[in-house]
């Protein structure tokens, strides 16, 4: 019995541990591919340690990488901070000053962002061209934050539909009106709520790469995921700065993981409206 | 200090126009802007591809004039759209079926207390923080076919088995279907694992004190009450296999398109070869494609949210 039990507990180690080696295997052979020079690259010692730590292959990825490195920078932060607060206070018109036809609004947001992108690239790319912004970081920017208004409506609407419309309605005897209420009530409770939403759009925003590539195609102004594509797409495969300038643009998003796992946790949860 | 409080706030509205005095007026203009957005940017563009997939634009210049179903008719007498159909297939099949099983496998054996759950929740989700292009960088290497992981598995003895992943010329797109699983098994896992922690534990009590051993404990309170995480889980997935987009974009279409996608597809035909009727239709292909797949799961979530 005690033995059966030892067996089926160290045969459910044994399943974690190997699905543990499957999620790591692609991030350790990033790194050992990235630590070794050109002349050392061959498929057949993939799997073999660098001879000395060689951080070459890093230094030429980011020399060649790092303008759109910064571009995903200067993207990232004014559509995550846009969008976020614009899903802040369309979350609180859905949750607190419903009208008729609001359900019907909120849905039809919900509705479009699980659609395939594909289905609006075409009229995208022809009203940036109009409005003078295609090829421009200022029309990826802006596309990130209509693109962002419904997953963060969605992800504000439901945080503010818990605070209970009591207090709403109390500040509204005390004479507050709409600004005053979002400001003095519903603004404070907000701030984990941002933090989920903010983390969420920064993570999404800096991986996005469908519309990034139709956009920003011109490689000095593309943003890191459209540069690794480049770095793909040349004649001969290097694969020692393919791995390490996948690994810089992976560092943000995987240093914002591992330090606010928990809000990245419940955006994930919320957003696929099973939380 | 609160008649201070609505002292001041009186005095603003007072400033106002009257009809900015109704604050539910003061809503609906709020949102005015992030409707008038949403609406243009995705309805009026989706109708606007549905327009382009009927119309002449096939070359670098804009024509809209009327094709009627020209575009359709090239599209479906494509042998590379229809490549992209049972590419299409094979990719949800294989896609979808990781994504659960493994999904739902985790999530059950972190579910058993286990000694150092943080850190294989933390490792199993880490693959969706990086973007699907780093994936398909990452496995594009691991899987070339003369070396990668087939050294592993040589240097394990099974020296006669040597997949050509990606490069095989009929199954290729099982081969992604595992850089896609990598990255979106974590996710399922996570709604899986929330999901089993919703469930009250009298229940789970309940069920052993009635006899049931794990086997039955799964089959008959576990894997019910999870339905809603399945079926999200399958709709999750069954959209993301339609959208299928940057990895063959990163990998390449393969030996005979065996790697090719309907997202691939359109973006060469567009933005490649400029046939934007073309790509249009395969858009609107896509979009149709979507919608018996997330309209019934959005419907059925939002009705069971408002009771």
């Amino acid at each position: 019995m005690s033995l059966n039990r030892l067996l089926v507990g160290s045969a459910k180690y044994a399943v974690l541990i190997a699905f543990a080696a499957f999620y790591l295997v692609p991030f350790y052979v990033m790194i050992l591919t990235g630590l070794k020079p050109l002349e050392d690259i061959s498929s057949f010692e993939i799997w073999n340690m660098p001879k000395s730590l060689d951080w070459g292959s890093f230094r030429e990825a980011w020399n060649q990488m790092d303008s759109n490195f910064w571009n995903s920078v200067r993207i990232t932060i004014p559509g995550a901070i846009v969008s976020t607060f614009l899903g802040s206070i369309n979350g609180y018109v859905f949750a607190k000053w419903g009208f008729r036809g609001s359900n019907v609004i909120l849905f039809l947001f919900v509705f479009g962002m699980f659609l395939p992108g594909q289905g609006i690239l075409i009229p995208l790319v022809w009203v940036l061209q109009f409005m003078g912004l295609y090829g421009k970081v200022n029309g990826l920017i802006m596309a990130y934050c209509i693109f962002g208004i419904p997953i963060t409506s969605l992800l504000f609407y439901r945080y503010y539909a818990s605070v209970p419309d009591e207090l709403v309605d109390a500040s509204k005897i005390d004479g507050c009106g709409f600004f005053g209420i979002y400001r003095r009530i519903i603004l404070p409770l907000s701030g984990p709520t941002f933090a989920v939403v903010g983390v969420w759009q920064c993570t999404r925003i800096w991986n996005e790469y469908l519309m990034a590539l139709v956009v920003l195609g011109n490689p000095a102004r593309a943003p890191v995921t459209v540069a690794i594509k480049n770095f793909s797409s040349m004649g001969v495969i290097p694969w020692n700065l393919q791995m390490a300038a996948a690994l810089i643009a992976s560092v943000p998003t995987i240093a914002v993981y591992l330090l606010l796992g928990k809000l990245f946790m419940r955006g994930l949860l919320e957003g696929s409206l099973s939380g | 200090m609160h008649s201070e409080l609505s002292a001041r706030a009186k005095s603003l509205p007072a400033l106002l126009p009257k009809w900015l005095r109704d604050d539910r007026k003061v809503a609906i203009l709020v949102l005015a802007p992030s409707i008038i957005a949403v609406a243009v940017f995705i309805y009026i563009f989706m109708g606007w591809t549905l327009y382009i997939s009927v119309s002449n634009w096939n070359r670098p210049a804009l024509d809209l004039s009327f094709a009627g179903l020209k575009n359709w008719q090239r599209l479906v007498n494509d042998p590379r759209f229809h490549i992209d159909l049972r590419n299409l297939v094979l990719f949800a099949v294989g896609y979808m079926s990781q994504c659960i099983v493994i999904g739902f496998l985790l999530a059950a054996l972190l579910n058993e207390r286990i000694r150092g759950e943080v850190f294989f929740r933390t490792v199993f989700l880490m693959p969706f923080a990086v973007s699907a292009v780093v994936s398909g960088t990452a496995w594009r290497w691991l899987q070339v076919p003369s070396a990668g992981i087939n050294l592993l598995i040589a240097n394990m003895g099974f020296e006669s088995f040597r997949p050509l992943w990606y490069m095989h010329p009929k199954l290729g797109m099982l081969a992604i279907t595992i850089m896609g699983a990598w990255q979106f098994s974590g996710f399922v896992m996570a709604l899986y694992l929330a999901g089993l922690r919703a469930i009250p534990d009298e229940l789970r009590e309940a069920a052993v004190i009635d006899g049931a051993g794990t086997v039955a404990l799964y089959r008959y309170v576990f894997i019910p009450m999870l339905r809603p995480v399945t079926y999200t889980a399958v709709v999750l997935t069954g959209a993301g296999s339609i959208g299928n987009f940057e990895i063959p974009s990163i990998i390449g279409t393969g030996p005979g398109f065996a790697t090719d996608t309907l997202g691939f597809y359109m973006f060469e035909q567009t933005f490649r070869s400029n046939r934007y009727g073309l790509g249009a239709a395969v858009a609107t292909f896509m979009l149709i494609l979507s919608i018996p797949v997330v309209l019934p799961y959005l419907i059925s979530v939002l009705r069971e949210e408002k009771e």
